[in-house]
């Protein structure tokens, strides 16, 4: 068990790093450089104006050196200014040359500079961060119970009619991606148009202070979309376990439906769910990003829109490696979890 | 001109129809709640042999939802045909429906035709023997004809990027100001920001739709299967290099990978078109390597047909990435492609970094698929035989196991239609990739969210349509599966 961990956590590590060199390969390329260059500066710059803003901020320089400077194994660069004063990445305002190290990445724990919230980006994540996290832990309140009842009552009959019932409400729902949803519930439930005004159209004033009212449509927006799948894969595994062999001998010995149920198959029924809903995360980090937006909640996937959209490569950067630290500790904590709650591998 | 009401001179069918779908949920609900509460129906056996069922109850409430749910689909065709028959006198309902003459027309001879001759169509026609996918392919159908008729102007009311002064936000069935000869006098689902016609945006978005997700879906597939298949059958260190390139993909976020790949600057850089010219040589290969393994015992037979079939692959491929007789066309370097007069088509850049982009995402997802399903299939005794009959590897792979996977990826290739669409829709939700006027579904709802709360009808129609068309393609995987499950 402790090989296994430790292998993973080895490809994990080698694939975070590909993937940051892949992220910062594509925000390096000139022409983005040029938009961070003008973004940063004024919008009409000329070339000569947009190569020395380059220059100085040490943009020019190969990509692998300039990839190992962010990770903090390379000194960085610094540049000397025609007055005599010195720039470089590590050199943070107010800070001499002398004072400051000659490495800084992340190795140092330094994320960098963010271009478009002109912060420090480990703070800006952190905030961000914040706010998503309970975005989340309230989407998996609802998602997680809802979704397991929902599959569990599907399952428990295959074919009855609250089977046949559940599972299409649990198709629709995954048919519906978040920006179709969102803007149903926000035209149906908060537009003056149809006039019942029950919640909020906008998630601002729920970044300080969430209530009901302007915290549930979002909440509920996200959830849909993951629900769905997750009942479906719960009633398939319910399914799977009422027809099995020590279901029937219990059917046979006479124990109560209810009890088959609770005690017999809901334990061996849930394994399977379980993965799947560690393998969620990733998909509801794009719901994330998608109802941040529709909402206006300025959380960890607004910080991505803003960031992509301004080409703010620090930023991104902190961003994908959050968002693979993520995907990749789910899977492993899915694999893990897996082997945890299913006897048959745990004892072989 | 007077401004048009929903259902006009037909409006004494809405009580009728409201009386139907209420009877139909309660029915629903009764079901749901007898079915958990009454004893199951007790079959016995008569001395004659034959069965006897008791139960009235149940049987009585199936009926009456039955009953309930032929009333309201009885009733919305009704609508239509009023609708198709009055026009306009019929109101907005009535007025769409006769636009959509010529898809209800296409709709009943396909199923027509189909239902007659389904027992000699194998897995498609056993699709009729399900209802729910019946209902799944009609949805699908539906806005495929929507899209082709679209495209052939028969169905679009007005230009969907032109505006008409005056018409800016107005509801729908708000009649045009100035009525020009030949002009459709109303704005059937009411004018956008822009004042363009709704209605005639989002048909033309379904033909956005229907040409790029089937294809997109294809070329995956493509991408998936060719190396899935040796990733499965060889395993060993090709299935680890393969399937860690393929986790990484799968890591990234995909709306992070969108945000990077489709951005007019990669554009500029000319990397789509490197991704581009890797991933479409896909399906020649798969081709090339299908066709050889089949016939090359006979040599006579296969070299012409392999030049062939080859050669227009090659042809189609050099017209599919290069441009302007380029293949890449930046402003620091060019790389010759073939020259224009050989150039079927163009596609531009815009629009082919989103296929791209899209076929990238979704190959991934595939290639584990199929990784798994030949993982399995590799043991079963006929690879065994094939393998002592001394058949080549990729006879095995696209002969044996390809032929024995189909079920499960057919099924994926309706689902996956599905998440492309949504894909699509993320991306021009985002405003990604597709002009900003583009009439795709995506990009209207973008525009309609800023003003939802005051105008619901610019959004909704396109989110209705796309709701539509991926239930319709989930409810069609689900018949699939079903009927490919009953073997």
């Amino acid at each position: 068990m402790g090989l296994f961990i430790l292998r993973r956590v080895g490809i994990m590590l080698v694939t975070a790093l590909c993937l940051t060199f892949l992220v910062f390969f594509l925000t390096n390329l000139y022409p983005n450089l040029e938009k961070l260059a003008k973004t940063q500066g004024n919008f009409r710059m000329s070339d000569e104006q947009v190569e020395s803003f380059l220059q100085k901020g040490g943009y020019l320089q190969s990509t692998p050196v300039k990839y190992g400077e962010w990770l903090g194994v390379l000194p960085s660069y610094r540049h000397t200014n025609e007055d005599g004063t010195v720039q470089g990445r590590c050199i943070l305002p107010g800070k001499t040359a002398e004072e400051s190290p000659n490495f800084c990445g992340i190795l140092q724990g330094y994320w960098g500079y963010s271009s478009v919230f002109k912060q420090e980006v480990s703070t800006v994540v952190g905030n961000r961060l914040a706010l998503t996290g309970r975005l989340m832990f309230w989407v998996m309140l609802l998602m997680v119970p809802s979704a397991l009842i929902l599959g569990i009552l599907a399952g428990m009959k295959e074919g009855s009619a609250t089977d046949r019932t559940l599972s299409t409400i649990a198709i629709t729902t995954t048919a519906t991606p978040e920006y179709v949803s969102g803007v149903i519930f926000i035209a149906i439930f908060t537009s003056s148009a149809v006039g019942l005004k029950w919640f909020k159209g906008t998630a601002t004033q729920a970044m300080e202070n969430p209530t009901f009212e302007n915290f549930f449509l979002p909440v509920l927006t996200i959830a849909l979309y993951g629900m769905g799948y997750i009942a479906r894969m719960t009633r398939a595994s319910m399914t799977e376990v009422m027809t099995a062999q020590y279901v029937r001998t219990a059917r046979l010995k006479g124990v109560s439906f209810p009890n088959i149920v609770m005690k017999h198959a809901l334990r061996n029924a849930l394994i399977a769910p379980f993965t799947v809903i560690m393998l969620q995360f990733p998909w509801l980090l794009n719901g994330v990003v998608i109802v941040e937006t529709l909402f206006n909640y300025k959380g960890f996937g607004w910080a991505l829109v803003q960031a992509a959209g301004n080409n703010d490569i620090q930023l991104l950067l902190a961003i994908s490696v959050v968002s693979v630290f993520v995907v990749l500790v789910t899977q492993l904590i899915s694999d893990i979890g897996y082997v945890y709650l299913n006897p048959r591998i745990r004892i072989s | 001109m007077e401004p048009l009401t929903w259902t006009g001179s037909i409006a004494f069918l809405n009580p009728i129809l409201a009386l139907a779908l209420g009877l139909m949920a309660l029915s629903i609900v009764v079901w749901m709640l007898a079915s958990m509460v009454l004893p199951e129906d007790q079959m016995t056996v008569n001395p004659d042999g034959t069965l006897t069922s008791s139960s009235g109850l149940r049987n009585l409430i199936q009926a009456a939802l039955r009953y309930s749910f032929l009333a309201s689909v009885g009733l919305a065709v009704a609508y239509v045909l009023l609708g198709i028959l009055m026009g306009t006198s019929a109101g907005i309902i009535g007025a769409i429906s006769q636009q959509f003459l010529p898809v209800w027309l296409s709709l009943i001879f396909l199923y027509a035709m189909s239902i007659a001759f389904k027992r000699k169509l194998g897995l498609y026609g056993k699709l009729f023997d399900s209802p729910i996918g019946m209902i799944g392919f009609g949805l699908v159908m539906f806005w495929v004809f929507t899209g082709i008729f679209g495209a052939l102007d028969l169905i679009v009311t007005h230009d969907p990027l032109s505006q008409i002064s005056g018409m800016k936000n107005k509801v729908p069935g708000t009649p045009l100001p100035n009525l020009e000869d030949g002009q459709y006098a109303w704005y059937l689902l009411g004018g956008d920001n822009l004042a363009r016609d709704v209605f005639s945006r989002m048909v033309k978005g379904a033909w956005i739709v229907v040409q790029i997700a089937p294809l997109a879906t294809m070329f995956a597939f493509m991408v998936g299967i060719t190396l899935g298949l040796p990733a499965g059958y060889y395993s060993g260190r090709l299935d680890t290099l393969l399937s860690f390139l393929a986790n990484l993909i799968l890591a990234f976020p995909v709306i992070l990978l969108f945000y990077l790949l489709v951005t007019p600057e990669i554009v500029a850089t000319g990397v789509p078109n490197y991704m581009a010219a890797i991933l479409f040589v896909f399906p020649i290969i798969f081709l090339g390597v299908l066709l050889n393994s089949r016939y090359y015992t006979r040599p006579n037979f296969r070299t012409p047909l392999l030049i062939g079939v080859l050669g227009v692959a090659l042809w189609l491929y050099l017209s599919l990435i290069s441009t302007g007789g380029y293949i890449i066309n930046t402003d620091s370097y060019r790389i010759w492609g073939l020259p224009t007069y050989l150039d079927l088509f163009d596609i531009p850049g815009g629009i082919l970094v989103v296929f791209v982009s899209v076929v990238f995402v979704n190959s991934p997802t595939v290639f584990r698929i199929v990784r798994g399903l030949a993982l399995d299939i590799k043991t079963r005794d006929y690879v065994a035989a094939a393998q002592t009959r001394g058949e080549g590897p990729w006879y095995i792979m696209l002969w044996e196991i390809l032929p024995n996977a189909r079920g499960p990826l057919i099924v994926d290739f309706c689902l996956r239609i599905g998440y492309t669409t949504i894909l699509l829709g993320t991306l021009g939700f985002f405003g990604l990739g597709l002009p900003p006027e583009s009439p795709d579904w995506g990009s209207t709802i973008n525009e309609g969210r800023k003003l939802l709360s005051v105008y619901l009808h610019p959004a909704l129609p396109p989110a209705l349509a796309l709701l539509s068309l991926v239930l319709g393609l989930n409810l069609l995987a689900d018949g699939l599966r079903e009927e490919s499950l009953k073997d």
